[in-house]
């Protein structure tokens, strides 16, 4: 426990030594404010739809942005190779930097709680479905940061991380839309379905905290973080 | 501690080491020389577990490589080529970060990392990020991070690449303390390097192991020569002549006449006291002797021979 927590300070620490946190946090409540205030003045509503509805989208640019460098960076300048002959378990440094990546993610997320409380304040919006709005995000949020961390094991380069994170998302994504999973076989159906990444978020937007939804995505999340390390050990497979 | 037996690892079709046999033991300083490529850093990428063998046995402080190498891990310090560090944290950071995962006790970090920044010369540079350091520095970084859990194995791979001359012997002393009661393992393609600072030497090249001993032993496997350079001031015809009358000459070879001083190298068995010897006849001749400089045949020899069979 103590080598996953010393990892993840590390690593969140240096996300706030190079300028990636500060540009992510600032682009994530800029959009985020856009999409809000968007509908406040054109619609006169105060409701978090609009934000919570397009989340899987901007997820998709974003997170891969935050993940990219967990790993192809170390491999690129061999830091890695200082980081695997420390006494820790490859699990453990997967681990410590997929919450490091998560710690950023959170603090994201609940700066935008300052429009919750703008829609709380100056409307009536249904708590229930804002909380688990919050959860479903994180939880999204999550899958894609295992993605995006799964992508980054696989190559030392950033921008191939990136866009390895970004088509992995994407692909998992639009298996679950609408326009992808009418025109699938019939039998692919049920599998797309419960696969696709946003189909759960949805079911979780309309304020139903389903058992299957969160274990879907823990799975989610567990899957690729396995494969990270395995990804990660392969460098010693014989 | 370290025994290794019959390593091997490919890359593909390249062997990059190939059955690799030793051993070494604490209070050594184990020299690893071979020329660029010869498998020097996949032979200590495997002992540190970073890599795998693919065949062979290798077992580091009483563990096995393959089975027990979180263990093996806590009583090493790994420098590896080029000390790669994280440019964005500073040096503080970056050796608190190191006590963190090396699972110091809290009350005894400060400590280490006082001792480390002492051993290691880093005084000037704690305030700075690491992406502000020099290479020198970098390098001194690098080293003091292989220090901080005070390992009983220390294994560098090219300690001193980047360094100059005076940075070069400062690291040298410091392997050679800490080799006092420790085992050290680098490597290095520079001669004078060893001879400099090692115990014993391990020459290795494309992947085998063609010659393990100490310096001396090393140095005396090579023919046994010396080579004497004197440069005279006197007619050439006479000086051949003389040279040729010598018995212990077993060879010379004209280097260059520049102002009417000649130039040769001589070559003699070794102990035949060639320098003095030919001193005497350049003074019997009444020639002058502007230069005398005698050369043992060193390890260069040595290496250039074992590595260049091919």
């Amino acid at each position: 426990m103590t080598n996953i927590t010393a990892i993840l300070k590390k690593e969140f620490r240096s996300y706030f030594n190079s300028p990636i946190a500060y540009i992510f946090i600032t682009f994530f409540l800029g959009i985020s404010s856009w999409l809000f205030f968007r509908g406040f003045f054109i619609q006169n509503q105060a409701e978090m739809r609009g934000f919570f509805g397009l989340m899987p989208w901007i997820f998709l640019f974003f997170i891969p942005a935050v993940t990219m460098k967990l790993w192809a960076e170390e491999k690129k300048i061999g830091t890695i190779e200082i980081l695997m002959t420390l006494p820790i378990r490859d699990y453990e440094v997967v681990l410590g930097k997929f919450l490091a990546s998560f710690a950023l993610l959170a603090v994201s997320v609940l700066l935008s709680l300052v429009l919750t409380c703008s829609v709380v304040y100056l409307g009536d919006p249904d708590g229930g479905t804002l909380v688990a709005g919050y959860i479903g995000l994180l939880l999204m949020g999550g899958a894609y940061l295992a993605i995006g961390l799964f992508a980054s094991t696989l190559t030392e380069n950033q921008i191939i991380a990136f866009i390895l994170g970004i088509s992995t998302c994407f692909v998992l994504l639009i298996i679950g839309e609408d326009f992808v999973l009418f025109n699938a076989p019939n039998w692919l159906f049920p599998i797309f379905s419960y696969l696709g990444l946003g189909a759960h978020y949805s079911s979780i937007l309309r304020g139903v905290l389903d058992s299957r939804d969160i274990i879907y995505y823990l799975s989610m999340i567990g899957f690729f973080l396995y494969l990270s390390t395995l990804a990660v050990e392969s460098r010693k497979w014989r | 501690m370290i025994e290794v037996r019959e390593l091997t690892k490919s890359y593909g079709p390249t062997v990059a080491v190939n059955k690799v046999s030793f051993e070494a033991h604490a209070g050594e300083v184990l020299g690893f020389l071979g020329p660029n490529g010869a498998g020097k850093t996949t032979t200590m990428r495997i002992l540190t577990c970073y890599l795998s063998a693919d065949a062979g046995s290798a077992t580091v402080a009483g563990y096995d490589i393959f089975e027990d190498s979180v263990e093996i891990r806590k009583r090493i310090g790994y420098l590896p080529e080029s000390a790669p560090l994280y440019t964005d944290m500073g040096v503080i950071e970056y050796l608190n970060f190191m006590t963190q995962v090396r699972h110091i006790p809290k009350s005894e970090r400060k400590e280490r990392i006082r001792a480390v920044i002492d051993t290691c010369g880093l005084e000037d540079v704690i305030q700075k990020d690491i992406g502000e350091l020099s290479k020198g520095y970098r390098q001194r970084l690098g080293l003091a991070q292989s220090l901080i859990h005070d390992p009983p194995i220390l294994i560098l791979d090219e300690p001193t690449s980047g360094l100059d001359p005076s940075q070069i012997i400062e690291i040298r002393n410091l392997i050679r303390d800490i080799g006092q009661e420790k085992l050290v393992l680098f490597s290095t393609h520079i001669l004078s390097e060893v001879s400099a600072t090692c115990s014993r030497i391990l020459i290795i090249n494309n992947g085998e192991i063609v010659a393990n001993g100490t310096p001396e032993e090393l140095a005396s496997q090579a023919e046994g020569e010396e080579i004497v350079h004197i440069a005279i001031r006197g007619s050439q015809e006479a000086i051949e002549a003389a040279l040729n009358e010598l018995e212990f000459v077993s060879q010379w070879t004209h280097v260059e006449t520049t102002d009417g001083i000649v130039v040769y190298q001589v070559n003699a068995p070794q102990d035949s006291n060639a320098a003095e010897a030919l001193f005497h006849v350049v003074v019997k001749n009444g020639w002058s002797l502007t230069e005398l400089r005698q050369e043992s045949v060193d390890l260069e020899d040595v290496f250039l021979n074992l590595t260049d069979k091919e």
